[in-house]
């Protein structure tokens, strides 16, 4: 889910800290691992923006490492289909969607941050299906705290967790946000 | 950024972050345009009134493709057909066909202003799709993406702009933008198609293709507006005086005879145009090798340009139509997309 940085502008609103860098990486190298066990046929990973896009390259990449399969990578935006836009903020920046293959047949592994009320992933299994007709979608976030507005859980998560009023999980990566690390941060 | 205006009517206005909003969402929209399924439920529910007074092809076909691609509703609306015959003012049919609740206007008109003067009197955007010889902001938007996309960047561009430039909207909409753009912009035309006060912005002028071809990067083409140009003093328009009134008041514009540019007396004929301005594949020969040939289209092939240059590897002519799709749908989305019910225009949200 991407919800502006608070804990950049308010330093002193950061929490607490859920996730080193160290125990983020190696978590989600074993979601790669524990993906490849299941099912390794037809994979696809698809990375929702932004940050899912980023892990969803992590996870290609150690799937590479483990397996020597070279899983097809795409990168979805899903602003075009959103129906919660109180929650991100005034007009989103709307990114470029990049699927180059079809996904019909495929077990795609879809791929987010944070799941937290779930209507990202309805926005994102609605752009998915006009692409095409996977076999399969799997869901692999980092972090699935509480808060589901929406009948829709995750396949593969590394932390579950409830999260107190007033605050939100704040994930950073060092490909976008130059550190690495999980926190939770309070909103008011 | 974020976008704060109710209407898109002009690129006079805009700052140059706000053009570089829309040619940056365009990128996105232009992906839609290559998926099996080219549509996306943004605007889902909105119904959009396309108000031609003037007609198109490229302008008209493509408003109507992005508003269906963005799932909305469209209505087409022309004057052929309509009240407008039987004498119902401008205004009335605008206020008419809002109080059916739709939810934006695409206005072109042969009358300059006309859609400002609507974007006041109408709660909804309007969008200017071209008003006389003033503007037609989405086509500078759409040349300046196509630009972009092809060199990398608009910056310190030579870019030359051919022709009927006194008469043409899209000339004025794409010195404004280009400009802003920081791009080199060179007016080529005989005088007679030089509009007065130009030497105010920062632009060179020049009456020979020839003498500047071989520097520009980009060149881009008009169309003679014959419809738009005085009748030669020593012609008569053939149809009684009382016709002509109606075509007035009714918007329409006159049109030439025979479509033969030699009618008004801005130059002697189209063969001696092209010969002077004409874009022809030996002056493509004097030009930079990667130099883009651009044309707004309909072109008068083997006036403006010669049909082989139309065709080759220097001319973009159709990028910038598809492209045009795109633009569009990033203008209805900037305009009218869900966030904006949300938080009207310009409201920030705290959360």
């Amino acid at each position: 889910m991407t919800i502006t940085a608070n804990s950049d502008i308010f330093p002193q609103m950061a929490a607490k800290m859920l996730m080193e860098e160290e125990e983020l990486t190696h978590s989600w190298k074993e979601i790669a691992k524990r993906i490849v066990e299941a099912d390794p046929s037809n994979l696809a990973i698809i990375g929702i923006r932004c940050r899912g896009d980023i892990l969803a390259e992590r996870l290609a990449k150690e799937i590479k490492k483990i397996s020597g399969l070279d899983v097809p990578l795409g990168f979805l935006d899903i602003n075009l289909y959103r129906d919660d836009f109180t929650s991100v903020g005034p007009e989103p920046l709307v990114r470029e969607t990049k699927i180059d293959f079809d996904i019909t047949g495929k077990n795609v592994i879809l791929v987010d941050d944070v799941l937290f009320t779930g209507r990202t992933i309805r926005a994102a299994l609605d752009a998915l299906i006009d692409f095409g007709r996977p076999a399969s979608i799997r869901l692999a976030v980092l972090i699935n705290r509480d808060g589901r507005e929406l009948p829709i859980q995750p396949d593969y998560s590394v932390r579950k967790m409830a999260v107190g009023k007033g605050e939100i999980v704040e994930v950073k990566l060092k490909e976008l946000d130059g550190k690495e690390g999980i926190m939770i941060v309070k909103t008011r | 950024m974020n976008w704060k205006r109710k209407d898109l009517l002009g690129i006079e206005e805009l700052t140059q972050g706000e053009i570089i909003h829309i040619l940056d969402a365009s990128v996105s929209f232009k992906e839609i345009l290559k998926r099996p399924i080219k549509k996306v439920p943004t605007l889902r529910g909105k119904t959009i009134v396309n108000f031609f007074f003037e007609p198109s092809t490229r302008t008209r076909i493509s408003f109507e493709l992005a508003e269906k691609r963005l799932s909305a509703d469209t209505v087409n609306f022309s004057t052929d057909g309509s009240s407008v015959q039987k004498n119902e003012t401008l205004l009335d049919t605008a206020l008419n066909v809002e109080a059916m609740k739709i939810d934006a206007a695409v206005v072109r008109h042969s009358g300059a202003g006309v859609p400002h003067m609507l974007a006041k009197k109408l709660s909804v955007p309007v969008i200017n799709a071209g008003d006389g010889a003033h503007e037609h902001p989405t086509q500078a938007l759409l040349d300046m993406f196509t630009i972009r996309e092809m060199k990398g960047r608009l910056e310190n561009l030579k870019v030359a702009i051919i022709g009927d430039v006194r008469f043409s909207r899209v000339a004025r909409s794409n010195i404004w933008g280009l400009t802003k753009m920081g791009a080199k912009v060179h007016i080529v035309a005989p005088p007679t198609f030089i509009p007065p006060y130009l030497e105010n912005l920062n632009i060179k002028i020049c009456h020979s293709l020839d003498d500047v071809i071989k520097d520009m990067d980009v060149l881009m083409a008009l169309r003679i507006q014959t419809e738009r140009h005085l009748p030669s003093p020593l012609r008569r328009q053939s149809g009684s005086g009382a016709s002509e009134t109606m075509l007035r008041q009714a918007g329409l514009p006159r049109l030439a005879e025979d479509g033969e540019a030699g009618k008004s007396s801005f130059f002697p004929s189209a063969r001696e145009y092209r010969r002077f301005f004409g874009i022809t594949m030996d002056r493509l020969k004097k030009a930079k090798k990667d130099v883009l040939a651009m044309h707004p289209g309909p072109i008068n092939r083997g006036v403006e340009m010669d049909p082989e240059v139309a065709d080759s590897k220097h001319s973009v002519i159709l990028e910038q139509v598809t492209n045009g799709v795109a633009v569009r749908m990033a203008v209805l989305y900037v305009l009218l997309g869900p966030h904006t019910k949300d938080f009207g225009v310009g409201a920030r949200r705290q959360e």
